[in-house]
């Protein structure tokens, strides 16, 4: 109980050869309220490879959530609404998929894990209950093997004692268990996509080193292709392979991690990177500077803009910025962004 | 040297748990356990710690918010711990808060302007076309808009709304302010301006921060100094050079190593800490790290180890240094 762990985090890896298993095309997730259209996800595209995690950052009210549930399916339609697009799980479309088949899809092929575990167990189930429950209906197993594989998972994500933590509630564990918990039941039918939304925001950074830890390792012993979304461009590093970056409702900028880290071409990506405190060590001697920050706020999803949604708050804008909204195109080598201006930006100084 | 504005010492916040038949106390909650530190003018003093560590009730324990158990707070070399909230009025005026959530801590039903002359009514004799030119410039000096201010707390974003917290806090020109987790709701590129605003009107002002968070990229950014908590008590405390340099408590190191470097090319080898933090209900007998600490020793588990000077300056709280 007194020692530490020591982990090695991955180095960043290229993105993995072989056919991508999860596959979104031009996905645009609209909402229909009495203020208007509200397009919280709009012409969305990225692919993700096998054991790959892609990273997904933004802002509250980027679309990076609605993204992941527009996945799953689980945004209540209506108010919302898929105006276009595809989202091809193996070459399935499961846009054209109905509620049945969806249903042996979602939890079972494509899980997902959410940033309260406390909201997301049930709280009057146990642990072991919720944890075969997925089994039972996905895998068609019987109580005792179903006791035996939530055992198995429990084990997987490191839970001391899992026979007598199978008999306890939610209220029971801690944070950081609970999100251990949820990912043993997001694990249980060996998915070949995570979805994890904010999986270490509400959790203590000790915790939270301990969950990315965990999630690697999955990923290494799995295979598991993972998307993670996050506000932290700290985790971002440390974890993804691939990171996409969103604002209000669409993909800017998209790369593998260390050319993005260290070639951003999107003005929003190096305000979100500069907005970071970040001391030096000759910093910390003397008065530390101003952080650099993103004027003004996210513009309302229902009254876009007319040209580029980031023109009001961005340092590099110019008139023809309003027009036309960029389109998304390469600006290196595996690198793509949506900036008129990505051209003339200055060297990025990480 | 420069005047110590805040003085803490021994300070202790235990709640008791009441059950049973006879309702008697059964257990307690170990929340503040023997906090001392000092606050200079014009300094910022980060504390930080993980959830469940103290850190907030703390910061409620100095503002008499509740009653401390045990220990002194002293403002400005005068000991207000005993004070009665009658006798507390006037030191209200020289010890403000921001708080964490900026839209639980504004009153939904009130205008702006009115949430701001708040304050200022409870204290000034002023008229109220005194107290809103007084608004009025608050609203100037946290960056808001004059036309916003008849508005609703609704129709402001999380950013504006921790500014008008600010404002709020400022408009009895106090000189110390405690600040529980200003900017853990805001977006990055908001709590950028929120971090830059406080810093500029330290500045101005020469106020004082208490700056409770949890974040330790924040907190190494605005404090002077910084004191790391742990269940209920500081375990190491010195000038941020210091702790983010050469860290002394194995808690601290830990800590450090945790937080996620934004840089994917220096991501390393880290040392993750095993376990949960221990309920402050029963902390552990003797050096309350001692379930995760990997150097623990024989000592650390019977003998709590005290707050001690192991270099100029840099205060740990480990039988190890």
């Amino acid at each position: 109980m007194t020692e530490a762990m020591t982990l090695s985090a991955a180095p960043p890896r290229p993105v993995p050869a072989g056919e991508p298993v999860l596959e979104v095309e031009d996905l645009r997730t609209y909402f229909d309220t009495r203020d208007g259209v509200v397009k919280a996800v709009d012409g969305l595209s990225f692919s993700l490879k096998p054991g790959e995690i892609l990273g997904v950052v933004g802002e509250s009210g980027c679309g990076k959530s609605i993204t992941s549930l527009s996945i799953m399916q689980l945004v209540p339609r209506p108010p919302a609404r898929f105006a276009s697009g595809a989202i091809r799980f193996r070459g399935r479309d499961l846009l054209k998929l109905g509620h049945e088949e969806m249903r042996r899809i979602r939890g079972n092929e494509i899980s997902m894990i959410f940033q309260d575990p406390m909201s997301s167990l049930n709280p009057v189930l146990t642990v072991g209950d919720q944890l075969t429950e997925a089994v039972i209906l996905h895998q068609k197993l019987g109580k005792r093997a179903a006791r035996d594989r939530a055992r198995e998972m429990l084990d997987l994500v490191h839970i001391p004692e899992p026979e007598r933590r199978l008999e306890e509630y939610p209220h029971q564990l801690s944070g950081g268990m609970r999100q251990r918990v949820m990912i043993a039941m997001a694990l249980g039918c060996d998915p070949s996509v995570l979805i994890a939304d904010e999986p270490t925001t509400a959790l203590d950074v000790t915790i939270q080193a301990q969950i990315l830890a965990l999630m690697e390792e999955i990923r290494d012993k799995l295979k598991t292709a993972i998307i993670l979304i996050t506000h932290d461009l700290g985790v971002v590093a440390e974890m993804a392979d691939r990171v996409l970056v969103m604002y209000a409702g669409r993909k800017v900028e998209e790369a593998d991690v260390v050319e993005l880290f260290e070639r951003p071409q999107h003005p929003y990506t190096r305000g979100l990177m500069a907005s970071i405190p970040r001391l030096t060590a000759a910093e910390m001697e003397t008065a530390p500077p101003r952080l650099s920050e993103i004027p003004g706020i996210v513009p309302s999803l229902n009254a876009l803009p007319p040209g580029c949604t980031f023109a009001d708050r961005c340092p590099h804008v110019q008139d023809h910025c309003r027009r036309g909204y960029p389109p998304l195109e390469p600006k290196r080598p595996g690198h793509v962004a949506a900036c008129w201006e990505s051209h003339r930006l200055p060297e990025w100084q990480p | 040297m420069t005047e110590t504005l805040l003085e803490v010492e021994g300070l202790k916040k235990h709640f008791p748990i009441h059950g049973g038949l006879l309702n008697r106390e059964q257990a307690r909650v170990y929340a503040v356990d023997g906090v001392s530190f000092t606050v200079r003018r014009g300094e910022t003093l980060g504390i930080v710690g993980e959830s469940g560590c103290g850190k907030s009730t703390l910061g409620k324990t100095i503002l008499k918010l509740i009653e401390p158990t045990e220990g002194a707070i002293r403002l400005k070399g005068r000991d207000i711990t005993r004070l009665s909230r009658r006798e507390m009025l006037p030191h209200r005026r020289e010890m403000q808060v921001i708080f964490q959530d900026p839209y639980a801590s504004l009153n939904q039903r009130m205008r702006v302007q009115d949430i701001v002359a708040e304050p200022l009514g409870n204290f000034d004799t002023g008229s109220r076309a005194e107290r809103l030119e007084k608004v009025a410039a608050l609203f100037a000096k946290v960056g808001l808009r004059l036309e916003v201010m008849h508005r609703y707390p609704h129709e402001f974003s999380g950013g504006q709304r921790q500014r008008l917290g600010i404002a709020r806090a400022l408009a009895l020109n106090p000189e110390l302010i405690i600040a529980d987790e200003p900017v853990s709701a805001l977006d990055v590129s908001v709590q950028a301006q929120v971090i830059n605003l406080m810093m500029d009107l330290q500045g101005e002002f020469d106020l004082s921060y208490l700056f409770i968070a949890h974040d330790l990229a924040v907190v190494q950014h605005i404090s002077h100094r910084i004191g790391v908590m742990y269940l209920g008590r500081v375990v190491e405390l010195t000038d941020k050079a210091s702790l983010f340099r050469h860290p002394q408590h194995p808690y601290t190191e830990a800590l450090l190593a945790s937080v996620p470097v934004p840089d994917p090319r220096r991501r390393k080898k880290r040392t993750v800490l095993k376990g949960d933090v221990p309920s402050p209900v029963k902390p552990p007998k003797g050096c309350h790290f001692n379930t995760r600490c990997p150097y623990a020793v024989e000592r650390c588990f019977h003998e709590s180890p005290a707050l001690r000077e192991v270099a100029p300056g840099h205060w740990a709280a480990c039988h190890l240094r």
